[in-house]
């Protein structure tokens, strides 16, 4: 697995405190991130300028930052992003602790693995939003049922990886875990979980996005307190400044939260191989 | 033949049991006929609306929206992700707005989206590209960029032109990573499509799911919900053969 890189920039020691000074090409390839995202907003701005699209289609970027700072100074914004939030992640993590638990029982007892393997495999392509309807029909409009969709929502991505790092597991590794005693108990623990860890928080990588689409829908369709509630009484009042605003702070909540497993991902797998890459 | 078909009843054996749990639970009154429909009355309805409800066309207007959306995406999402790989200018502009637009929930789309092309067609299929697009970008550059440089320098030694390591070398071995993107994205098509049906719509699937579910003709709900399903295995099904198809010379 060795990879060949052509390393001539990473070979170079710089001593500390003589870093040699930029040429004007390192400088442009340093400052094109910021150019591009720059540009991004300018071109927003431009068009919205150029009235191609009136400023009810399109509000100017100064007008939409402008509700988002009110709403982030007033603390709408906390209230919404908790609410968003907290729904999510306890949705996730009920998702999260049932898969792991059915996924790790189904690579080592037979009949479970009879059992939810059809289900899986129904369910996991399965678009889990369409039962949107009838969790409003069983557990009301209120937080439960938002958290049990979104929790249905994430829980077959984490499950079918679950299954599949478990049973990647090198036999060999548990073999001789056990042939040096160790417990049933002690072989899931500190052999298995860590060797299907990285598989698993794929599926947590995964499952997340769509926990977040979907509590973004759940919120739109049943109102509440949240982001996605705010952003649709927007829409309904047609406060399209108030729509923009809802983007920007559900895309801000949405890139913290994935940004989040990424470093969660990088805390637990610092031992794993592909934490030196 | 036979031994197939036993171990098809078999493998999906707990499905007909769950399906007989619910009749069971229903028909005892374990569960009130008013949260939950029968089994077999959602069975009939399925039957009804598919004769003479009109089901079959709704879910064909549906899948069509999915279908345009994903294509789109599909098409430019790998070019630009190759390109991304191909050209290190590129990259650089692209890749901040990827990694800034990547972890936004694309559900939010949904009501400019609206604002923007009305209540038809128009609304769902670029919802449905936009919320496609990056997973395949990404997924596109990881593959392409995966390639190992030695098989692209020994390629180029032999006198490979650029079009023919593009060709025969980096889009071959991006492969299995674009189709995995795909797949990734074939799953967030159904839920963004039946999620804008939804919040606005005047037809299609998702539309007849709240519309029978607003007037508690829950039967009728269930049987669509079904079709849902239905619709998002075989799209997956098929899209599994197909995957195995184009990567038959990985062994």
């Amino acid at each position: 697995m060795a990879r060949i890189t052509s390393g001539a920039a990473e070979a170079r020691i710089t001593l500390p405190g003589t870093r040699p000074p930029l040429s004007a090409s390192a400088l442009f390839w340093k400052a094109a991130p910021a150019i591009s995202i720059a540009g991004l907003f300018l071109f927003w701005q431009l068009l919205s300028l150029s009235g191609v699209f009136s400023n009810y289609l399109l509000p100017q970027v100064p007008t939409v930052f402008h509700r988002v700072a009110i709403d982030v100074i007033t603390g709408e914004f906390w209230i919404n992003a908790a609410h968003t939030l907290y729904r999510a992640l306890a949705g996730f993590a009920i998702a999260a602790t049932l898969a792991v638990t059915i996924g790790i029982a189904m690579a080592r007892v037979r009949v479970v693995n009879w059992f939810f393997d059809p289900v899986l495999s129904i369910g996991f392509p399965m678009p889990k939003v369409a039962w949107l309807p009838v969790f409003m029909l069983w557990f009301g409009a209120y937080d439960t049922s938002k958290i049990l969709l979104i929790a249905f929502s994430a829980f077959f991505a984490i499950a079918v990886n679950t299954v599949a790092g478990t049973q990647g597991v090198d036999r060999y590794l548990v073999w001789s875990a056990r042939s040096l005693g160790a417990s049933d108990r002690k072989v899931l623990r500190t052999v298995i979980l860590p060797a299907a860890l990285p598989q698993i928080l794929t599926g947590f990588q995964i499952a997340m996005p769509l926990a977040m689409i979907v509590t973004i829908v759940t919120e739109m369709l049943m109102g509440g307190v949240g982001l996605g509630g705010a952003m649709i009484r927007a829409q309904r009042f047609a406060d399209s400044i108030g729509v923009f605003a809802g983007i920007v702070e559900i895309g801000f909540t949405g890139f913290v939260v994935i940004f989040g497993m990424r470093w969660v991902r990088r805390q637990l797998l610092t031992w794993h191989e592909e934490a030196k890459r | 033949m036979m031994a197939n078909l036993t171990h098809g009843l078999y493998r999906y054996a707990p499905l007909v049991l769950l399906a007989l749990a619910w009749e069971a639970a229903v028909r005892t009154g374990v569960i009130s006929e008013l949260v939950l429909p029968r089994f077999s009355d959602a069975l009939v309805s399925w039957w009804d609306l598919t004769t003479t409800g009109g089901m079959f066309e709704q879910a064909a207007h549906s899948l069509k929206r999915a279908v345009i959306g994903l294509g789109l995406a599909v098409a430019l999402g790998t070019t630009a992700g190759i390109l991304m790989a191909w050209n290190a200018t590129i990259r650089v502009f692209v890749n901040p707005l990827i990694q800034m637009f990547y972890p936004m929930p694309k559900s939010a789309l949904i009501p400019v989206m609206i604002l923007w092309f009305g209540l038809g067609d128009a609304s769902k299929i670029v919802t449905i590209f936009i919320g496609c697009l990056l997973p395949i970008v990404v997924s596109s550059f990881n593959g392409a960029r995966g390639v190992e440089d030695v098989i692209l320098w020994s390629a180029r030694s032999l006198g490979a032109t650029r079009r023919q390591l593009l060709w025969q070398i980096i889009v071959p071995a991006a492969m299995p990573e674009i189709l995995t993107g795909i797949r990734t994205a074939l799953a967030i098509s159904f839920v963004l499509l039946v999620s804008s049906e939804f919040i606005i719509a005047r037809d299609g699937i998702g539309f007849m799911i709240s519309g029978f579910g607003d007037e508690g003709n829950y039967d009728r709900m269930f049987a669509c919900i079904m079709t849902v399903v239905a619709m998002g295995f075989c799209a997956d099904r098929i899209f599994q053969l197909f995957m195995r198809r184009v990567l038959i010379w990985r062994e």
